[in-house]
């Protein structure tokens, strides 16, 4: 110890550790949120007023460490670069524009009002609570609910080319879950539009030195010194080499873990690894079974599949989603000899429409989905495995003409021919649910601060404020209020103390082991030399986790999916197969590395499934449901935030439980009907 | 000095050196033209054109604009090609919609430089050059009427100035409107204007040059 | 009943940026017609690993058209035969049975190889670094409807900002040029009156970043922008110019 102390003042280390070692005690365990006193709507600001700043002389003497460079990421490492200081942001695409937050399409929510149509600050709050099924916390969403107006400020000042009115005013459209239109959207592009603008921001500070960008860098470890998150090591994707990182504090921007499922609607490099270091290093992961499952998505066809694509939310603006009404037509329609334009109007299911009346074909996700499924299971699904509904656009194009449908889904019908070899203007879409977004994720507080101190997560990498299933244009409104109005307040406060802390040396004994620790890891994979390739493996672990983990779960089930992920871990380690060496470039090798964590994430998940004995949300117990086949929650027993402690391999992990009271929401059923 | 070491400076230069020169042709073609119709005319012109100071100063001008444009064009090239990198694609299959001289601009530039050259020494040497040097006395350096005739009497060499304006024709046709993009003159739907008015431009200018020499080579 | 159909790939293998790279031929059987382009890949990468040999490396992420990381050279064509698309959308429909397809990485000295068919592109970010940004800091900007703007312009803006950065542009370019990636940015700013302010500080830095890249002249062939998966004009081409010899001529 004694040579940390040279380096951090006496009183200072010995508080710190202090605190740190009272948290690391099991028996004195208690999930502290850091909620804000004060009425809701006051709490955000109470706490900027009173946390505590760092001067800017100060600032140019922080390190921080983001990584990630997508919309939380890119933000964050954007502004906390213009507040001075000195950003060291990684990302493992070839550049930080490729970030997956690049293929959100829809848009992005915000409580401008500019419709007239009612909108406010606590509707927006109030959408996602319900949206959520009851399991956010309300502090957290109302501030979302709070600076989305700001985002939409910023973007348009970034430059970022919104859909306008033709006088010249911004345009909104309208998405799952709400009654109103607060979305607003940049084409089918509005992730990518948003990114840009995150992107040319962080590219602004960039020039200006105070971001360091480490592309096709990822992220194999985190260093702990003393209790505190200093730093990380990560593998240069090019060279190979692992290097070491060190700051002040680290934020993690790593999106979700939806690629566990190996088929989804996340980009091909979109992994879990990051966050599960961090799991492994002592920060709780929330929630990890609370996976978002999309409607609108083009069906799997074949198993050399390697990616689901989605068709955005918003075309459920004006396509209608049905199967036949008579299980002889869904069967003519499987075996091919009959299309779905010889159906007739009277022998359609328009079954959102007509389960649903208040809110239709824009229910939220997880209603949509298991709407879908329940269909199919019935046997009413089509396309050639029965495993689809349509989503038709005729009586939008015979309304509106094809032009204005056109000119509002153009791309993504183009993308959808492109996929499906058929026409949408003229043969129904087919669509499926898929994988798509996680809600769970590592724990954080108020502050996004997560359980280890000087480690923070945002944007999809945080279990967030979707509770059980997250409202569509969310997720680009979470991520870029984490970045650009969240993170920058809340890391001061705890960067306040930190200023007189001097840069850290990579040679620090911690650091040393954490390499080796990598090194070691990734020795014992190149040395299995097995019969297997990765995405063997990795497909068997999907199969798993959509068939027990995925839209309807039980307890036998997901008991069965724990014993297979065992073994396929098992085969996983015994039996991989990585061509090449590690110290250059190897593909393969990267895919294994986030492969044996995707495992261990399938495990989690499954755990926390089979622990929560109620539906809720996008995570849905088939033992759990009313009558009609909702989702039924059981607020009494499971109304709290579950936070999985690591405690080792093959070991089970501890759950804590962060309850969840509702000061400002009633309660109630969800109910998308009236 | 941008107009040296930008790339679209390099490209300004090039643009309005190239639409200088498709003026002087215009101005060039206008008059030979007047040749079918009457060689008096048309000599009175040669005359008007002869070594007085402005038709001088306009020939230095026009060989200065040349000039530059080849030195530039041979500059360009080099920088363009040194961007391509060592390897090269080994399919390569011209994507739909690029016109195939906007790909050989310096092919058909060479083409045409080497016909300037013989062009010069047909007429130019044998007129302007002349007058002023008396190199040649026996030739008329007025006459240019007698000196087309003569020359296009040998209908080969009425062919070889025939597909002389064919790459012209080529060269020109993308050379206008790119110019105009290159100044920036050009937006969404002007793009296809531009093109089209490129077309009919040049196609009335090579006609124009190949009336002539048709004429001379198989109809007087 | 599905379709498939047999193929012989002839792929660029080179191990690194200093090395040779050759080409070398692989034969696929029974692929089926309704995979894409980087399925069929992934499934040639599969067999490779199973007769133990290294896979080919390509770039790839979201495979669904957007991330602009997919970058092959197929047939002479940057992101392959089909119009509008990346290669990630690419499908084997497109192709016969008994097809020969050759398979190149970006060839063009601003993005060298790193191995096999994946170039460093790392220019591109050098140049949107230069000055492709409003720079405006985070809070403390006017409402979002303060400033009202045509909706031609938007929508003509966000034409321009549709750029994905794949630099397909550059890989059909026989000049090897950056034109219509930087136009697009410039583009985009210029017709914004947020962006106007700097209009003529960011046409000059991001231009004279190109150059120094090592980019090629544009000759306007318009390779660029027949070959863009994303439909990007070249009427951008011609705004950069303006803004470019405007701020010049000013100078």
């Amino acid at each position: 110890m004694a040579d940390k102390k040279d380096i951090t003042p006496e009183t200072k280390e010995v508080q710190a550790q202090k605190s740190v070692d009272e948290a690391a005690r099991p028996a004195m365990k208690k999930i502290d949120s850091k909620i804000p006193e004060g009425p809701l709507a006051e709490k955000w600001t109470n706490y900027k007023s009173h946390q505590k700043l760092v001067n800017p002389a100060n600032k140019r003497r922080l390190d921080i460490i983001v990584v990630g460079t997508g919309l939380a990421g890119g933000s964050a490492a954007a502004t906390l670069g213009e507040l001075g200081f000195n950003v060291l942001n990684f990302c493992i695409q070839d550049s930080p524009r490729r970030a997956h937050s690049i293929a959100a399409q829809g848009g992005i929510n915000a409580a401008k009002n500019y419709q007239n149509d009612g909108d406010s600050v606590y509707r927006l709050f109030y959408d996602t609570i319900k949206g959520g099924d009851y399991r956010a916390r309300e502090a957290n969403v109302y501030r979302l609910a709070e600076v989305s107006n700001s985002i939409i400020d910023q973007c348009v000042a970034q430059g970022v080319p919104f859909a306008r009115e033709y006088g010249g005013l911004l345009d909104n459209r309208s998405f799952g879950g709400a009654q109103v239109s607060r979305t607003f959207y940049a084409k089918g592009q509005t992730g990518q539009q948003l990114l840009l603008g995150a992107y040319s921001a962080l590219s602004r500070q960039v020039k200006k030195g105070t971001v360091k960008l480490f592309p096709r860098h990822e992220m194999l470890d985190l260093v702990i010194i003393d209790g505190r998150a200093r730093g990380i090591i990560a593998r240069n994707l090019v060279t190979g080499k692992i290097e070491r990182y060190a700051a002040h504090a680290v934020v993690i921007a790593t999106g979700g873990y939806g690629n566990t499922f190996f088929l989804s609607t996340n980009a091909m490099g979109s992994n879990g690894s990051a966050a599960f270091q961090c799991y492994k290093k002592g920060a709780y992961f929330a929630n990890p079974a609370f996976a978002q499952i999309h409607p609108t998505c083009i069906p799997v066809h074949g198993e050399f599949q390697s990616k689901l694509t989605l068709m955005s939310e918003s075309l459920r603006n004006d396509g209608r989603i049905w199967v036949p009404k008579k299980k002889e037509d869904a069967e003519a329609i499987r075996a091919g000899k009959l299309r779905p334009t010889d159906i007739k109007e009277e022998d359609r299911d328009y079954y959102l429409e007509r389960r649903y009346p208040a809110f239709g074909n824009l229910v939220p996700r997880d209603v949509a989905s298991r709407a879908a499924k329940e269909r199919c299971d019935a046997g009413y699904g089509v396309g050639s495995t029965g495993l689809a509904v349509y989503l038709d656009f005729s009586s939008a194009i015979e309304r509106l003409g094809e032009d204005v449908v056109r000119a509002r889904y153009g791309n993504l019908f183009q993308m959808y021919e492109k996929i499906v070899d058929e026409n949408p203007y003229k043969t129904p879409m087919m669509i499926y649910p898929a994988i798509h977004y996680t809600m769970g994720g590592i724990w954080v507080d108020y502050e996004l601060s997560t359980s280890i101190p000087g480690l923070f997560a945002i944007g999809e990498a945080n279990f967030s404020d979707h509770g059980a299933n997250r409202l569509g244009a969310s997720a680009l409104m979470q991520g870029l209020a984490d970045g650009y109005f969240v993170l920058p307040y809340t890391i001061q406060n705890y960067l306040s103390d930190q200023i007189t802390v001097p840069r850290f040396s990579t040679d620090l004994p911690e650091f040393v082991q954490a390499e080796k620790d990598v090194n070691a890891r990734i020795a014992k994979l190149m040395a299995i030399k097995g019969n297997r390739s990765v995405d063997s493996i990795h497909k068997e672990l999907g199969l798993i986790m959509w068939e027990f983990v995925g839209m309807g779960r039980t307890k036998e089930g997901l008991e069965i999916a724990l014993e297979k992920i065992k073994a396929v871990k098992k085969e996983f380690w015994s039996n991989v197969r990585i061509p090449g060496e590690a110290d250059t470039l190897n593909v393969e090798l990267e895919k294994a590395l986030r492969l044996a964590d995707f495992i261990e994430i399938g495990y989690l998940m499954a755990l926390d499934a089979l622990n929560r004995n109620e539906s809720c949300g996008g995570h849905f117990r088939e033992e759990f449901q009313t009558p009609d086949g909702e989702a039924l929650r059981q607020d009494d027993k499971y109304m709290y935030v579950s936070c999985w402690e690591y405690q080792g391999e093959d070991k089970d992990p501890v759950m804590y439980k962060e309850p969840l009271d509702y000061e400002y929401i009633k309660v109630q059923q969800r109910n998308y009907k009236q | 000095m941008w107009l040296l070491n930008s790339s679209i400076g390099k490209k300004v230069v090039m643009s309005i050196t190239g639409l200088f020169l498709i003026l002087f042709l215009t101005f060039h073609m206008s008059m030979n033209v007047v040749a079918i119709f009457s060689g008096e005319a048309y000599n009175m012109i040669c005359e008007f054109l002869g070594a007085n100071w402005y038709a001088l100063v306009g020939t230095l001008v026009i060989a200065g604009g040349a000039v530059l444009h080849i030195l530039y064009a041979f500059w360009l090239t080099y920088i363009n090609r040194r961007a391509r990198g060592n390897d090269r694609y080994k399919v390569v299959d011209k994507p739909q919609g690029v016109e195939w001289a906007s790909q050989n601009m310096l092919v058909l530039g060479i083409i045409i430089a080497l016909g300037l050259l013989l062009h010069l020494y047909d007429f130019w040497f044998k007129m302007q050059f002349n007058e002023i040097t008396g190199i040649l006395p026996d030739v008329n350096p007025h006459d240019g009427y007698g000196l087309i005739a003569e020359k296009f009497a040998n209908p080969a060499i009425a062919v070889a100035y025939l597909v002389w304006f064919v790459a012209i024709w080529f060269h020109l046709t993308h050379g206008f409107w790119s110019a105009l993009q290159t100044l920036g003159w050009n937006n969404k739907i002007w793009l296809s204007r531009w093109k089209c008015i490129s077309c009919i431009y040049m196609t009335v200018i090579c006609l124009g040059f190949a009336a002539v020499a048709i004429y001379f080579g198989f109809i007087a | 009943m599905e379709k498939t159909i047999n193929i012989t790939l002839r792929i660029w293998r080179q191990r690194g940026p200093k090395e040779k790279g050759a080409f070398k031929e692989y034969a696929l059987s029974n692929i089926s017609v309704d995979s894409s382009f980087l399925e069929m890949l992934d499934i040639l990468n599969e067999q490779l690993i199973n007769k133990g040999e290294e896979p080919v490396v390509f770039d790839h992420d979201c495979r669904e058209g957007i991330c602009g990381m997919c970058s092959l050279y197929i047939n002479g064509h940057p992101h392959g035969p089909d119009e509008d698309i990346t290669t990630c959308q690419l499908h084997m429909r497109k192709f016969n049975d008994g097809d020969v397809i050759t398979v190149e990485p970006w060839r063009s000295a601003g993005f060298p190889v790193i191995r096999d068919l994946m170039v460093d592109r790392g220019a591109f970010d050098k140049i949107i670094q230069a000055g492709g940004y409003i720079s405006v800091n985070t809070g403390g900007v006017p409402d979002a409807n303060a400033i009202p703007i045509p909706k031609a312009n938007a929508d003509e803006a966000m034409d321009a900002a549709s750029c994905i950065g794949c630099g397909a542009c550059v890989a059909a370019c026989k000049n090897g040029s950056a034109m219509l990636f930087v136009s697009a940015k410039v583009s985009q700013f210029a017709l914004l009156p947020q962006g106007r302010v700097e209009a003529a500080r960011r046409a000059k830095a991001m231009l004279a970043k190109m150059d120094e890249l090592g980019f090629g002249n544009c000759t306007n062939t318009g390779a660029c922008e027949a070959e863009c998966p994303k439909n990007v004009s070249i009427s951008n081409i011609a705004r950069l110019n303006r803004e470019f010899i405007k701020a010049k001529l000013k100078d």
